[in-house]
Order: structure tokens, then sequence, then C-alpha cells
């Protein structure tokens, strides 16, 4: 195949041909960049919670006043809805993964520390914490029966003692806390000015809310104390997957019959696949939204390759015409207007790239982007190699068709 | 003249259906995605009080501890209940409130009704002149009722409806969390946008359901929703009078902008004089941004908001870019019809002015069809579950700009065809026929 007689024809058609690139280029950069964005969007929708999604219910109660009675009533409320049929375990505690409200602590590795090192979230554990969130403990152990303490004697400073001996953490957080050693046994500083030694590490857990970022999202905390309904309010209760609504149902019953004086709030008792959905909802639609604009994108570009090649034909019917008198096959002809594609695709891809990079750059000065890995290019490229392919080819196809004979016409 | 080229270039579109359709359906679709991105951006990052947003101030100030002090660094976004209240005694501004978010619980007394919760707001006496709370029955509460910690409350219109069935319910009862209280007041509908009063909740949602005085909150322990921020020991008690937390939001208005410069001398100086009591541990660091400056700090508008306003305008870019193009197309192919045109008299003058209204008037199509679009996008925000859905409305203003932007959009995009169509020469193109 002749390039040269392509190129000086473009040059001739400079105009058009530089539109053309330039719709690629922008194209080439948008749609690089919305890939990027709808790929850590869907990382995110499908991130690993740690906790059995699939067999929780989440109930949130609240006291109408204060309840002066209310560690007894957490306690008989749990010994109840542990007795639902159908329940395998239920638990009290201070917050819920995809909940937003979310309790949260500076942690310093040395008691002289001016800076804390980094800041996690503190989930307070009775004896079913682990068994009824499903956490898998990877290293170390679970608490032991003696280490859970209440929650309220230690936040009012009963016995003026506020120390937290032992503590589960994350292996996300054990590895940023204490890279490449057994994070087993060591200590760190987080409510008070005594050490809390870690003696246990769970795969994973995540953070109620997006604090921090995606690199924070599980520094995590477990504490064994055991909290009551009013500070969140929030019972879990882990069943079979297929009995969530009957027990959901029941559940509500039970915590009901507790007394009037409390407020069941209906909008939070949800499943904890539905308080996960609610929490990734943003993400999704963003993630849709990209991918619509992306497809709409393409499609214009596409439209627009396809009016610009008609309108080459149709000027260059004769000296296409010319060109099959004079011995050119129908392929050589479609081929023509193939490869004078392909290098138009070509500069505007390049130049796309470019500004994909220079986009890349603005987002991640101004809105915490991280930045754009190398692989987006060449995938944008073959998107855009081939829209272009497929866009010349009806246009293409009719200037092979054009008969010989058109060379001896007049117009 | 302008009705004849617009006739012509009727004509034309009859004479070229799938490239003229082309190029509407592409002009629609830019300004359809710009529409509603340009409207999703604006409400959120509107005024919410344009009578007096440049002399309403929010006050920060350095009340942390020795303990994590990094130099340069921005003060607490709240201030302690210690502070707030001591500014608040000076009484330096016009008027000055200190506001926290809060969630109480209430006992309707009519037969039948069951008990609910809403979001309440605790404050002082200036917040609703300050913010120009407008009221429909009642007012707010006074200077007094806040120091004898009243029990008395201002409900909100949706409240006063599902407790009183929106009747004068000034001077009823009405149960909180297990207390009595005497209504002052009810609010008229108010939805400032942003919620520009408290960053640290829901900067797009309702405002609260009833507002009661901050000192009332505290004698009866109601319940506080927010942020808060503890750096000493609090002794088990963080929302205490002394407690070193910081959870409050203080807000003064002064008379005018021009007093801001001697307001922030007297937040140095009362900073100055805690550390010099022992109370401030860091160096004075004091902030005081109006209303906008404060929206402009806290990032208001969600980066991915203003992420697809950008996206939106990239789009049309491109639609534009591919408009040209086919303009392009179009008025080449008829290079004959204009040399006939030219040769019979036409200025290049009016073979440019007829190839630009042409353009328009694709624009003007395009901007009809984009109209619905915008409309049908901004459809499609209000089923998403953000809290600032349901207000994705198009206004007069949104209407008027779609019309401006995909005619201008389009004229500009027809400058190039037209100055190409322009240049044709008569004496070639009346030649090859």
């Amino acid at each position: 195949m002749e390039i040269r007689p392509i190129l000086s024809t473009l040059r001739r058609h400079k105009t058009a041909a530089a539109l053309i690139v330039l719709e690629i280029a922008l194209t080439c950069a948008i749609i690089c960049n919305s890939l990027f964005m709808i790929s850590d969007r869907i990382t995110q929708v499908f991130e690993t919670s740690g906790i059995a999604e699939k067999e929780l219910l989440r109930l949130q109660i609240v006291s109408i006043g204060n309840d002066a009675e209310q560690d007894a009533r957490t306690r008989a409320d749990l010994a109840a809805l542990r007795a639902i049929p159908g329940v395998k375990a239920a638990t009290v505690l201070n917050q819920v993964p995809f909940g937003w409200s979310s309790w949260n602590s500076g942690i310093r590795l040395k008691q002289e520390d001016e800076r804390p090192m980094l800041n996690a979230t503190t989930y307070l554990a009775d004896e079913q914490f682990v068994d009824t969130l499903g956490v898998n403990i990877v290293a170390g152990r679970n608490f032991t029966a003696d280490e859970y303490r209440e929650a309220t004697d230690l936040l009012n400073r009963i016995g003026n003692d506020d120390s937290v001996p032992v503590a589960l953490i994350t292996r996300a957080l054990a590895e940023r806390m204490f890279p490449g050693e057994d994070p087993i046994g060591k200590e760190f500083y987080a409510w008070s000015e005594s050490p809390t030694r870690v003696i246990g590490v769970m795969e994973h857990l995540v953070r109620p809310n997006t604090l921090g970022g995606p690199s924070a999202r599980e520094y995590t905390i477990v504490f064994p104390l055991r909290t009551h309904y009013n500070l969140g309010g929030n019972y879990l209760v882990r069943t079979d997957p297929e009995r969530r609504q009957e027990v959901m149902e029941q559940a509500k019953q039970v915590l009901r019959a507790g007394g009037n004086d409390r407020i069941l709030m209906e909008e939070n008792s949800l499943t904890m696949e539905e308080m996960r959905s609610k929490f990734h909802s943003g993400s999704r639609s963003m993630a849709w939204l990209l991918g619509v604009v992306c497809v709409a994108l393409m499609l214009i570009t596409a439209l627009g390759i396809i009016g610009l090649a008609s309108f080459w034909v149709q000027q260059r019917t004769k000296q296409i015409g010319v060109r099959r008198a004079l011995g050119a096959t129908r392929g050589q002809i479609l081929r023509y207007f193939q490869t004078e594609n392909f290098i138009l695709a070509s500069i505007g891809i390049a130049i796309g790239m470019l500004l994909a990079f220079a986009i890349n750059q603005v987002l991640m000065g101004k809105y915490d982007t991280a930045r754009l890995p190398l692989y987006y290019l060449p995938t944008g490229a073959l998107m855009l190699w081939g829209l272009g392919q497929l866009a010349v080819y009806a246009p293409a196809r009719r200037a092979a068709s054009i008969p010989p004979a058109t060379a001896t016409r007049s117009a | 003249m302008f009705s004849y080229y617009f006739n012509l270039a009727l004509r034309s579109f009859r004479r070229d259906k799938a490239l003229t359709a082309l190029m509407v359906l592409a002009i629609a679709l830019g300004i359809g995605a710009c529409m509603t991105t340009l409207t999703v951006f604006r409400i959120l990052s509107g005024d919410p009080i344009p009578t007096k947003s440049d002399r309403l101030f929010y006050v920060q100030m350095d009340a942390g501890g020795k303990q994590g002090f990094v130099p340069g660094e921005e003060p607490a976004d709240q201030l302690t209940r210690f502070d707030s209240e001591a500014l608040l005694r000076e009484k330096r501004g016009l008027r000055q409130t200190m506001t926290t978010g809060g969630f109480v619980k209430i006992s309707p007394e009519r037969e039948g009704q069951v008990p609910f919760t809403t979001d309440a707001r605790y404050a002082t006496a200036d917040f609703f002149a300050m913010f120009e709370v407008p009221m429909l029955y009642g007012s707010g509460w006074s200077h007094a009722d806040d120091e004898n910690r009243a029990r008395t409350v201002v409900l909100s219109k949706e409240v006063n409806e599902r407790l009183f069935g929106g009747a004068n319910s000034v001077g009823q009862r009405v149960v909180l969390d297990r207390t009595e209280f005497t209504v002052a007041g009810v609010m008229d509908y108010w939805r400032p946008t942003p919620r520009f009063y408290d960053m640290t909740t829901d900067r797009f949602s309702e405002s609260e359901g009833v507002f009661v005085p901050f000192s009332t909150s505290r004698d009866l322990n109601l319940d506080r929703q927010g942020n808060i921020d503890c750096w000493g020991d609090t002794g088990g008690d963080s929302t205490g009078p002394n407690a070193p937390c910081a959870w409050i939001q203080y807000w003064v208005e002064l008379e005018s902008a021009s007093q801001a410069g001697a307001y922030r001398d007297y937040l140095a100086n009362y900073s100055e004089q805690q550390r010099a009591a022992g109370r401030f541990e860091r160096p004075t660091n004091v902030r005081l941004r109006n209303v906008m400056e404060l929206l402009e700090h806290f990032r208001v508008v969600p980066n991915d908001v203003v992420m697809q306003l950008w996206l939106g305008f990239g789009f049309l870019l491109v639609c534009l870019v591919n408009t040209i193009g086919l303009l392009l197309a179009k008025f080449l192919r008829r290079g004959s019809e204009i040399g006939v045109r030219r040769a019979l008299g036409a200025s290049r003058r009016a073979i440019f002015a007829q190839c630009l209204v042409e353009a328009g008037t694709v624009g003007l199509f395009g901007g009809v069809l984009g109209l619905g679009l915008a409309l049908l996008g901004l459809w499609g925000v209000r089923q998403q579950p953000a809290s600032y859905a349901s207000l994705a409305h198009l206004d007069g203003w949104m209407l008027l700009l779609t019309f401006v932007l995909a005619l201008v959009a389009s004229v500009l995009a027809g400058v190039l065809p037209a100055w190409r169509a322009m240049q044709v020469t008569p004496a070639m193109q009346l030649k090859s026929q």
C-alpha cells in the first residue's frame, strides 16, 4: 500500500483532516480518564468488607430521653435476640460497617510521640462480636472472657481506669504500623496513656465510612468493651441468608416488646446487603454515568468520521473512477480509505494520550485522583483505532463499489 | 434577508436529512450533558443567603493541645463550648450564635400517633434573625430563654404539620425526650442550600425539624449529632462546659464586611489571653470566614459533581468539533450551488451570513432537543440517593442559558465552515459543471 498518495491527498484537505484528528484526540483523552475513574469506582463497589454480609441484619433503636437501665436492657435485648429461632449470633456495637457514623482515634506507637502516626476507627466489641460479624482472625487469637469490660465504666471514668490492655487490629493496619514484623504482642497508644497490646489480626474489617481515603479503608481496631444500645444504637444479628426477612420481623417485634419508651429506627434497620448497596450507590451511579458518556462520545465520534468520510468519497468519486479504470482493484480502494483513517486515528491517538496525561495531572492536583496507569493508554488507543476502522468501513465500501465507467462520465 | 436565509437553511435540511439529524443530535447531546451538570453544579455552589453572606462570619481558633501541633496548619473546624460561651457573653458582633447538631425523640400527645425521631439544632437566640429564618407563626426565643434554659422550641413547618396538622401551635405543649416544651414559633419552609451553618453534617439535607436553646439541650443532655474532636482528658464528659473538645459552630454577624479586620483582631486578642491564662497551648491562629469563603474552604461542592461538570463541557467540545466537521462537509458539498449564487451577484459576506444562519438553525433545533435531554438528565439526577437530588430542577435562567449556549456554540462551530464556503470561487465551480 502506497502511503504517499494518501498523505498528499490529506495535505489538500487539511481542515477536515485536522478536525477528525482533533475529535479523536479529545475523545481518546476523555475516554482514558473516564475508564480509569470507572475502574476506580468498580473497585470501591466490589471491595472486601471482611464481614458475613449476606447473613447480617442491623437494627437500630434509641431511647426517648435518658435511660438509666440501658446496660441491663441491652443484655436483655441481646438475650431475646439470640433466642429467636434461626439466629446464630447477635451483638451490640458502637458503629456498623457501611453505617457512615464512626468513632475514630489517633494512634501513636510510642507514648512520647508528638503526633499520631495515623487515624484508625474503633469498634467496641462484646463476646459475640467476632462470631456475629464473621470476622476472620488470621493470626493470634480472639479476646478471652476476662478481657471484656463495660464501655460505660471506661467512658465515665468509673474506677479511674481508662486503659484498654488488648485489641484486635486488621492486617492492613498491622502492615502499616509494624511493616515486616509480627504484630502480635506489639503495643500502641490510642485512648489512654497506658499501652494497648495487639493480640490478634483480622483478615479484613472496613471502617463505617470513607474517612482518610482508600488507603485508610481498613485502619480498624477492635476493643473488648461491651457497649449499650444508646451508644450508636446498633444491634447486629446473624442468621442464614434465606431466613433474613423472617428473622428481621421477629427481631423488630422483640425490640418493640422491650418497652414503648424507645423508638425502633425502621429506615435504619436493614440487611447488611442493603446497607452496602446504599453505601456504594454514589460510586455506582458515577460509574454508570461515566460509562454512558464514554459510549455516547464514541458514537458521536464514529458518526463524525462516517460523515466526513462519506463527503470525501463523494468528492473523489471521479478520481476513484479513474483509478479503477486504470486497474485498481476494489480491495485497493477499500484499503486506501482504511489506511487513510488509520493514519488520522494514529495522529489523533498520539495527541490524545498527551492530553489524557495533562487532564490526569490537573485532576491529581485538584481532586486527589491517582496517577493514570500506563496501560489505559493502549486500551484507549485500541478502542479508537477499532472505532475508526468500523466507522470508515461503510463509506469505504461505497467508494470501492464505484464503477470504473464513472471516469468516462463528465460529472 | 434573515428570513430568506432561514428558509434556505430549512430547505437544505430537507435535502440532507441524515446529515442534519446527525448535527442536531450531536449539539443536543452536548447541550443536554452540559446543562444537566451545570444545573447541579449551580445549585450546589450557590449563595445560600445572598442578602448578607458577606457579613456573616464563621469563627475558628486553635484551642488544641501542644501534642500534635504542626505550625501553619488550619485551626480546628469548630470551637469548644468554653470559647463559644465566652465569645457569646462578650457580644462583640451585631448578632452572634453558637450552634450544634442534635437528635430528639418526639412523643405526640394526639390520639393514635406514635413517637418519632427528628434531627434537631441547638442554638442561641440570635440564630433566627441572623440567618433570616422565615417564620410562619410566632418567633424564635429570647436571650432570657437562653439564660433560663427555657423549655422552649421552634418547630419546622413539616414537624408542625405532623404534630398539629399545620395549625398555629404557638404556646402549645410538645414533649421532647420526655420533657415538656412550649412552642415559641413555627418556621415556614426553610432550606438554605448548601446548609451553610453546619459544615460537619450533611451539607445539602433539609434543615432540622426542631430548634432548641443550646443551654436547654445541655441541661437535659439531649443527643448530639455531628463531628466532635477531643484532645485532652475529657473526664468522661465530652460536651461539658470545660471539655477540651471542639464541636460548636460559632457565627457572628457584623454591621458591614469592613469590620471583619477589627473582629479578627479581637479574636486574636482573645486567643492571646487564653494562651496567657494557660488554656491555649498553641500560637494564636484564628480564622474568620464569610459564608462563601467558608463554603470554598470546606469544598462544599462534591468532587464528583465538579468532575461531572468538566465531563459535560468536554463532551460538548467533542460534539462541537464534530459539528464543525459535518458543517464543513455540508457546505463544501454545495460548492456548485454557492458558485451559482456568487456568479449571480451574492457577495462573500452574504454567503458567510447565509452559512451562519444555517449553523444557528442547527443550534436552535439542537437546543430544543438538548433541553429535552437536560430535563431527562435532571430527572435521572433526582432518582439518585444523594441528599441534593430533589433540588435538581431547571430554572428560568438555566432554560434561557440552554438556548444561548446552543446558539452561540453552533454559530461558533459554523464560523470556520462558513469562512471556507465563502472562499468558493464561482468560476471553478461553474466550469466543472
